[in-house]
């Protein structure tokens, strides 16, 4: 029995997944991350050498549809494999161990690993009330946070809730739950964004760090450059309908039926940044556009809080003032419409009778 | 500057540049408000392949086109403030740490609201006239450049001369969505201006004591009494 700590091949190998399944989960791998096939003989080789590294997957306010994408992830090898390098660790969810025994787990990763370990956080942690609208273990959630980041390598924030706030921090977020960027400062934090994020994207992010034992590219809001480097916009099929000008204007139109541009309808396709008109969602089948339906941007920043679904020109709040920037500028260009006219009857008045005046006194 | 007039004589108030920076801008201003409006309500065209049609290409490559004549008109006007006269400086720099400044626009409100009977004499803008060209003109279309490069930086591309220039506003305001509707509603801020000024211009060239559109069109400043 050597000493050496198991890589990752030896944990797959344990998992009964052969030499074979193996080598086609590193090809896959590659080429989900755009690495040319001369990658694929790096991989190989990190994952048999390199020590495993564990992966603590911590949940805070959150409903679980990260992990419920996550395990669903549409390579079965890739689902396979990746779970089984992290159920080994600590997930609240997804793990057997329960009660002390789980809190144990955490426990003994988190010294033996210093430094090395990742955390994944899927939800984020409230912190009204010194954080008592999450408790976990019998402690605040922002509390454990704070203390399994205290050692970790890097933080990788699941979805929406993790990146963002998502609905939980939504307007007026009575429980002041916030993003785990604002409350882990000294660690990097690779945001992954969605409600929940593609599973092919987790699965790829958490693969690359593992295998390349470094970040992926992270563009300026801390988000891997790979995936969400694109609106859903610059990639969707019906962008053409577009720069036409077909729009769908009603849900059941004549434009509807024919897979016309969604823009009208409030398509948040444009300023969203997200994979989803590429790799897809549920194995490649389709995505929310493909199916009819508009984007709802649900990868970006505060998402529920920007007016309707529905809105091309959406909401926006102006000194308390809440109205869409038409409807304000309307009503406000109308008033100085008004005002001018008014103004310039007065003026032509007076202007005729200083006239006149003029003319009297000559 | 913004002190009223000493002179009865004509004046050579705006030079050939900053004329036709003025037309020029203004009809920019003009395209960028229809097709910015048009943006956010896109008329629809019917019947025949995608291929067949580029109308909302157009309209976004009409507004994108207009965007940098106002862009480069701003930065080629801002040269001529350096290297002009003394009243093209003045569209940059209203007076404003000047008591004497304040004083006149307290007349010119008053003048506007018919308080006192006679208007003053300005060689270059009116005091009020700076300030509302300064506040809503200079500002209001630094902020549209500045949000609309940053929107146009998010087509052209992450690391795109735009973005890295002027990517970070983005954020800023809350994200691409919130940026939009910044960006439209700045439109506005933009049309009040220009639905005040062209009726302020028209009707102090009636009103006034001196001449006002045409002194836009072929620079002089004259004057219609000679009393000071
Ligand atoms: C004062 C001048 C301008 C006005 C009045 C104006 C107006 C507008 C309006 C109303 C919209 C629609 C916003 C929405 O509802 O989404 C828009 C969009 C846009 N504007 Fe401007 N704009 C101005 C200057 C600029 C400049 C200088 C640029 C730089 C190139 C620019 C680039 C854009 C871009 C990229 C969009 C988004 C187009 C899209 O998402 O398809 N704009 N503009
Ligand atoms: C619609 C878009 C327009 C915009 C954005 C605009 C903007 C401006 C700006 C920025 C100035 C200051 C010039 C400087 O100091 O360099 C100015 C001056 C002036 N504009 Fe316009 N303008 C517009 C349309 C018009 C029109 C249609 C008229 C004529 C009816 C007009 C008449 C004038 C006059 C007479 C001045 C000089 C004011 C003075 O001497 O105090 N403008 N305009
Ligand atoms: S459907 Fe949405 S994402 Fe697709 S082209 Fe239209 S606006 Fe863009
Ligand atoms: S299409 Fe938009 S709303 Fe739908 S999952 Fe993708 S990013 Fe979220």
């Amino acid at each position: 029995m050597s000493t050496r700590p198991d890589s990752f091949y030896d944990v797959m190998r344990r998992q009964g997944i052969s030499r074979r399944s193996f080598l086609k989960y590193c090809s896959l791998t590659a080429s989900s991350l755009a690495l040319g096939p001369q990658f694929v003989g790096n991989i190989v080789h990190a994952m048999e050498t390199k020590p495993r590294t564990p992966v603590l997957w911590l949940h805070g306010l959150e409903c679980t549809c990260c992990s419920e994408s996550f395990i669903r992830s549409a390579h079965p090898l890739a689902k396979d494999v990746v779970l089984s390098m992290l159920s080994l660790d600590y997930d609240d969810t997804l793990m057997a161990a329960a009660g002390f025994q789980a809190e144990e787990v955490m426990e003994e990763t988190m010294r033996k690993y210093k430094g090395r370990y990742i955390l994944a956080v899927e939800g984020n942690p409230p912190l009204n009330e010194d954080g008592m609208y999450c408790i976990v273990g019998g402690k605040p959630f922002v509390e454990k946070l704070r203390y399994a980041a205290k050692d970790c390598a890097a933080v990788i924030a699941w979805g929406s809730c993790a990146s963002w706030g998502c609905v939980q921090a939504a307007k007026p977020n009575p429980t002041q739950a916030t993003p785990v960027h604002k409350v882990i400062l000294d660690k990097p934090v690779i945001k992954v964004p969605g409600c929940p994020p593609i599973a092919e994207v987790m699965t790829a992010v958490i693969t690359y760090m593992l295998t390349f034992d470094k970040l992926p590219d992270l563009d300026s809001q801390g988000r891997p450059k790979m995936f969400y480097g694109q609106r859903i916009h610059d990639k969707c099929y019906r962008r053409p309908h577009f720069d036409a000008g077909q729009f769908v204007e009603q849900w059941d139109d004549e434009a509807a039926r024919k897979g016309y541009c969604l823009y009208k309808m409030g398509c948040k396709g444009p300023t969203t940044y997200n994979a989803c008109s590429t790799v897809k969602w549920n194995d490649g089948v389709s995505f929310p556009i493909q199916s009819g339906h508009g984007c709802i941007g649900c990868s970006e920043e505060a998402f529920w809080d920007k007016g309707s679904f529905y809105d091309r020109v959406t909401e926006l709040n102006v000194f308390g003032v809440e109205a869409n920037a038409d409807k304000m500028g309307l009503v406000t260009a109308g008033a100085v419409g008004v005002g001018i006219a008014a103004h310039a009857a007065v003026s032509i008045n007076k202007h005729k009778n200083t006239e006149t005046h003029k003319k009297d006194s000559l | 500057m913004s002190s009223p007039a000493m002179t009865q004589e004509p004046v050579y108030v705006y030079e050939k540049p900053v004329r036709l920076w003025h037309w020029v801008n203004a009809l920019a201003l003009v395209v960028l408000a229809v097709t910015g409006y048009l943006i956010g309500n896109p008329p629809v065209v019917t019947g025949g392949e995608a291929s067949d049609h580029y109308l909302f290409g157009y309209i976004r490559f009409i507004h994108f086109s207009a965007g940098y004549v106002l862009a480069i008109g701003l930065i080629g006007r801002a040269y001529w403030a350096l290297v002009g006269n003394r009243y093209s400086r003045q569209l940059f720099m209203p007076e404003v740490y000047r008591l004497t400044y304040w004083k006149g626009v307290w007349h010119e409100i008053l003048w506007y609201l018919f308080l006192v009977s006679e208007p003053r004499k300005h060689v270059g803008h009116n005091p009020l006239a700076d300030l509302a060209i300064f506040l809503f003109f200079v500002l209001g279309s630094l902020f549209m450049i500045v949000t609309g490069f940053a929107l146009y930086g998010q087509g052209l591309g992450e690391g795109s001369w735009a973005d890295r220039l002027f990517g970070w506003v983005i954020p800023l305001l809350g994200g691409s969505q919130s940026a939009h509707s910044w960006h439209h509603l700045g439109m506005w801020y933009l049309v009040i201006f220009m639905m005040v000024h062209i009726y302020i211009a028209i009707r102090e060239q009636y009103v006034s004591r001196q001449s006002m559109v045409s002194t836009m069109i072929d620079g002089w400043r004259t004057w219609k009494d000679d009393r000071p």
